[in-house]
């Protein structure tokens, strides 16, 4: 059932008032801080007020303009959407906080700008996750690039600099360079930019020569650069260079996350379940991003910076998404889809934490932090949690994640990606529990003590607890977004 | 008179009238005495011109396409020349562009331009007067003397009120496009002798012989390849378009060129259709040339209006591109991108000339950095470069995505060569764009824009958005044109 209405438009709306109301008011940090969290928290509300039409089995679309017949700027509200949409909203209000405490506690400059273009960023992600279309697509995939540009750059050294100009390069080139054309070749063999409206058929006509799809499907996966998969990668570390904040909801969270929705919808919406399985993409496109998974994580073994580790491992924990989807298996897809939200929730805690040690000690190094679980014990404990859902531990959110992966690689019977995910558990834990182990176990006496280090504000560590908590509520409860995907997938 | 013109139903003559309102202020203004009192008149004849303009697009009635608005008159009879006035779906946005940036080049120059404004002012006037009878004239003597007529005020602003290198650039600019007019003028006699008329809609899709067809259709292209520019036939524009006044690059860039963009779509596809399938896969190949090599040397540029310059080429190769894709998205994409560029590249030469009058250069080294001293401006300049390199929700994307779906159906390694040049956009856009904001850490005294800065460039961010979210008033309008233009060479393709 569907439900013409305008009502996706409102969160993308609030973002945008909000954006607009945070460059008026920068003569004023605290009206411009309330502004963000005023926005963020109406935002989820307008985001959460859609769920109960989604759960009962109903979309909402609605068409804004039409460019040309076919390709329409048009939003659509189903499942998939809401998982995106709930999850970039929700944890805005979570990073916004932690926005305040993390900039004020460094004196960082041109905060207006920051602030702003993280809200427009975060509008990128909402009209992601709502869009009906792959013009609307393609819009707010662009928007999220250009308006994280300046996120990436904030320090405006020449570190920054470079870090932000490999960014837009990556990021760009490959859209224009491959999703654009990925798009009109769509156009061109199917007469039409919608989405299907459900995941098995797609939008391509019977017929329509197979070397083409293929080529077409490749175009889209290497398009969506910000799915970080190899060799596309090299861009997420780089962004690093960001403050922290960033790093955490736009390069665990927005940015990346969009890129994996955008291939997970266009699998799902555009070509569908039966195009892909009739050619064998799926089953390739798994292997193929086993390959990122098992390499990313062993480069995150060798980094001693915490971010460039918690960075590689985000390129290895996308590729689980891509993984699940591509099975094409009900299990494998339900798994990748939910580890949008588990992952989400679990790399935000981590990336928190590095940002409050740094805010607390000035270190960035792994190897600096022994013993710095008695000095920040809050911040380690998150850690920790969150680390344990990365290998995919029980009972927190990631082993919800590995083990309905698992059970996808088992039903259709494919023992190497089997392999791939175990081997993948043992890396992420061989490159997780040292951190732990360090800040807790070793050299207790040795650096730090009660005097010297405190954890950081509490605007910072309120969020990031709470972010631990709900990685491990997510894997006590998983039925509220196992119940969404569901809707999606029958 | 033929069956193909809609007389004019308003009660007066709305065309002629749109031509002549310029020339009549620009007589006005000729007796006046004081800057302050012409720049007004100007102005006002300006604004004037495009309010009645727009009466063109309240009565257009988008579901013929034969020529509306229809004006006739013996001129000379005994050569059977004719004062033959009409407009379709092609034209109107044209005129309507010209008559909206007239004004606002009036505004752009009214502290930039000091000496000599009398002058200045009448050969903007005249400009604009003979650049929409360019666009309305469907005999061919009456169109070749305001092509013509157009020439002379335009080197006047080069070499008048120019650069420092004013003189060259004028030269070439005039060499340039008088080369081509010689052999317009030449394809104009040709087709005279053969059907005994001037008349141009008499003209299309005649049983011409495929030699005919052939050699018209050079003589044509080169014409309209010069002014277009086409490569290889591109080196007089970046020498002009530097040295212009910014008054002057605004109607280059944005009118001038589409001249030759709308003499393919006029002449050369319907007069001679045989030829320009024949041509179609060479003008294809040199107008992805022009993109590429376009994309490559802007790449290169450190002077902004150079920048911008290139980047027309490439731009204008998207045009031709999709006219020579010979497909209907190619047609209306290659018009959509000929408003798109009027308007875009219209407002990035007038952002040059606002900081040029500030900074007194044009180089982006002397420029950058401005991001915290003149945010307005940034924030503008910005919209601009972000609409010039196609980016989805703003006028250049619609423009590109019809040319792209016009090119992939008709050629996949036409189509994947132009993304190239989609790519270099992009590149060479942000990097003018990230000098411009960060390049320069010193703080310099530089005041952001004023009021009347910010109203001149309002109507093109408006059209900007306009275009490139709700086309759709724009596409329905040139719709009926282009699919007759299309359904009748369609025969030929085989």
């Amino acid at each position: 059932m569907t439900i013409q209405s305008p009502l996706p438009l409102i969160p993308i709306s609030i973002v945008l008032v909000t954006s607009i109301l945070i460059l008026i008011s920068k003569k004023r940090p605290n009206l411009r801080e309330f502004w963000s969290f005023a926005g963020s928290i109406l935002t989820f509300i307008s985001v959460a007020a859609m769920v109960p039409t989604i759960l009962n089995s109903q979309k909402i679309v609605y068409t804004l303009s039409t460019l040309a017949p076919g390709v329409s700027l048009s939003f659509r509200v189903d499942a998939l959407s809401l998982i995106f949409g709930i999850v970039s909203s929700f944890l805005w209000i979570f990073a916004t906080c932690y926005n305040i405490g993390y900039m004020r506690s460094l004196n960082e400059h041109a905060q207006t700008r920051y602030y702003m273009c993280f809200a427009i960023a975060i509008l990128g992600a909402q009209g992601v996750s709502y869009s009906g279309s792959l013009l609307s697509l393609y819009l707010f995939y662009e928007i999220i690039t250009i308006f994280t540009y300046p996120l990436v750059a904030h320090h405006q050294d020449e570190e920054g600099y470079a870090g932000a100009k490999k960014y837009i390069v990556y990021l760009m080139g490959t859209s224009k360079g491959l999703l654009l054309p990925a798009t009109v070749l769509t156009y061109v063999f199917t007469g039409t930019l919608d989405f299907a409206d459900n995941i098995v058929t797609g939008i391509f006509p019977k017929g329509t020569d197979g070397v083409w799809v293929a080529v077409t499907y490749c175009l889209f996966l290497f398009g969506f650069a910000k799915a970080a998969i190899m060799p596309l990668h090299n861009w997420l570390p780089s962004a690093m260079v960001a403050p922290t904040p960033v790093s955490a909801l736009l390069h665990a969270v927005a940015v990346v996350k969009a890129g994996v929705f955008c291939i997970c919808r266009v699998m799902l919406s555009v070509f569908g379940v039966e195009l892909l399985q009739g050619l064998n993409l799926g089953l390739y496109t798994a292997y193929f991003v086993s390959f990122t998974i098992l390499v990313a994580s062993i480069i995150a073994l060798t980094k001693d910076d915490l971010k460039a580790r918690l960075a590689y491992s985000t390129v290895s924990q996308l590729s689980y998404i891509v993984l699940g989807v591509a099975l094409l298996d009900k299990s494998g897809m339900l798994g990748g889809i939910l580890h949008i939200v588990n992952h989400g929730f679990s790399k935000i805690t981590l990336f928190f934490c590095a940002g409050a040690i740094f805010v607390a000690t000035q270190k960035r190094k792994i190897s600096d932090m022994e013993g710095l679980g008695y000095a920040m014990p809050l911040t380690m404990g998150a850690f920790a949690i969150a680390s344990l859902s990365m290998i995919g531990a029980p009972p927190v959110a990631g082993f919800v994640t590995k083990w309905y992966l698992l059970n996808g690689a088992l039903e259709i019977g494919n023992l190497p990606i089997l392999i791939v995910l175990m081997a993948s558990t043992i890396l992420n834990a061989g490159y997780f529990a040292p951190i732990t182990y360090k800040a807790f176990f070793q050299g207790r006496k040795a650096r730090w003590s009660m005097a010297d280090v405190k954890e950081a504000p509490m605007t910072m560590v309120v969020p990031l607890v709470l972010a631990a908590l709900i990685s491990v509520a997510l894997g006590f409860f998983p039925q509220f977004f196992t119940q969404l995907i569901g809707r999606f997938l029958s | 008179m033929g069956d193909y013109l809609l007389m004019n139903r308003l009660d007066f003559p709305i065309l002629s009238t749109t031509i002549f309102i310029p020339l009549v202020g620009a007589a006005i203004l000729m007796l006046m005495r004081h800057d302050k009192a012409i720049k007004g008149i100007a102005l006002v004849t300006g604004i004037l011109n495009f309010l009645i303009s727009l009466l063109l697009y309240i009565h257009f009635d988008p579901t013929t396409p034969l020529f509306q608005f229809g004006e006739f008159a013996r001129w000379m009879p005994s050569y059977n020349i004719n004062y033959v006035l009409g407009i379709d779906g092609i034209t109107i946005f044209l005129i309507l562009l010209t008559t909206l940036l007239a004004p606002l080049c009036v505004l752009c120059s009214w502290t930039a331009i000091e000496q000599r404004v009398k002058e200045f002012m009448f050969c903007i006037l005249v400009m604009e007067s003979a650049m929409v009878g360019v666009f309305c004239a469907l005999d061919f003597i009456l169109f070749y003397v305001f092509w013509e007529a157009m020439l002379i005020p335009m080197y006047l602003l080069i070499a008048v009120w120019g650069g420092p290198q004013k003189d060259y650039a004028s030269i070439k600019f005039f060499i340039y496009t008088l080369f081509g007019s010689v052999f317009l003028l030449v394809a104009i006699i040709a087709i005279y002798l053969t059907t005994g008329s001037f008349s141009i809609p008499n003209a299309m899709f005649r049983d011409y012989s495929f030699g005919f067809q052939f050699w018209v259709f050079l003589a044509f292209a080169i014409a309209f390849a010069i002014k277009v520019p086409m490569f290889p036939f591109h080196t007089w524009l970046p020498a002009a378009h530097t040295e212009a006044p910014t008054a002057g690059s605004v109607f280059l860039a944005s009118v001038l060129l589409k001249m030759g963009t709308y003499g393919f779509l006029r002449f050369c596809l319907p007069i001679t259709p045989k030829a320009s399938v024949y041509f179609a896969p060479y003008m294809v190949i040199l107008s992805i040339i022009a993109i590429i090599y376009g994309g490559f040397v802007c790449l290169n540029q450190t002077d902004m209006k150079r920048l911008i310059a290139f980047s027309s080429v490439a731009h204008m190769g998207f045009a031709t591109l999709g006219i020579f894709s010979l497909t209907l998205f190619g047609f209306e994409g290659a018009l959509l991108q000929m408003l798109n560029h009027g308007v875009t590249t219209g407002g990035l030469f007038l952002c040059v000339g606002i900081i040029y009058e500030r900074t007194h250069s044009r180089e982006i080294f002397d420029n950058a950095g401005l991001g915290k001293i003149t945010p307005i401006y940034v924030g503008f300049l910005g919209l601009f470069s972000i609409s010039s390199l196609a980016f989805p929700g703003t006028n250049n994307f619609v423009g590109e995505l019809y040319i792209l779906i016009g090119s992939f159906v008709s050629s996949k390694t036409a189509g994947f060569f132009a993304v190239v040049g989609a790519v270099l956009a992009a590149a060479y856009m942000l990097r003018l764009l990230k000098q411009i904001t960060w390049g320069r850490e010193d703080k310099r005294a530089i005041r952001d824009m004023n009021l009347r800065e910010v109203i001149y460039l309002v109507p093109l961010v408006i059209l900007v958005f306009w275009m490139g979210i709700g086309p759709s008033p724009f596409v329905d309008t040139m719709k009926t044109t282009l699919t007759n233009l299309f359904t009748r060479m369609e025969v030929f393709f085989q």
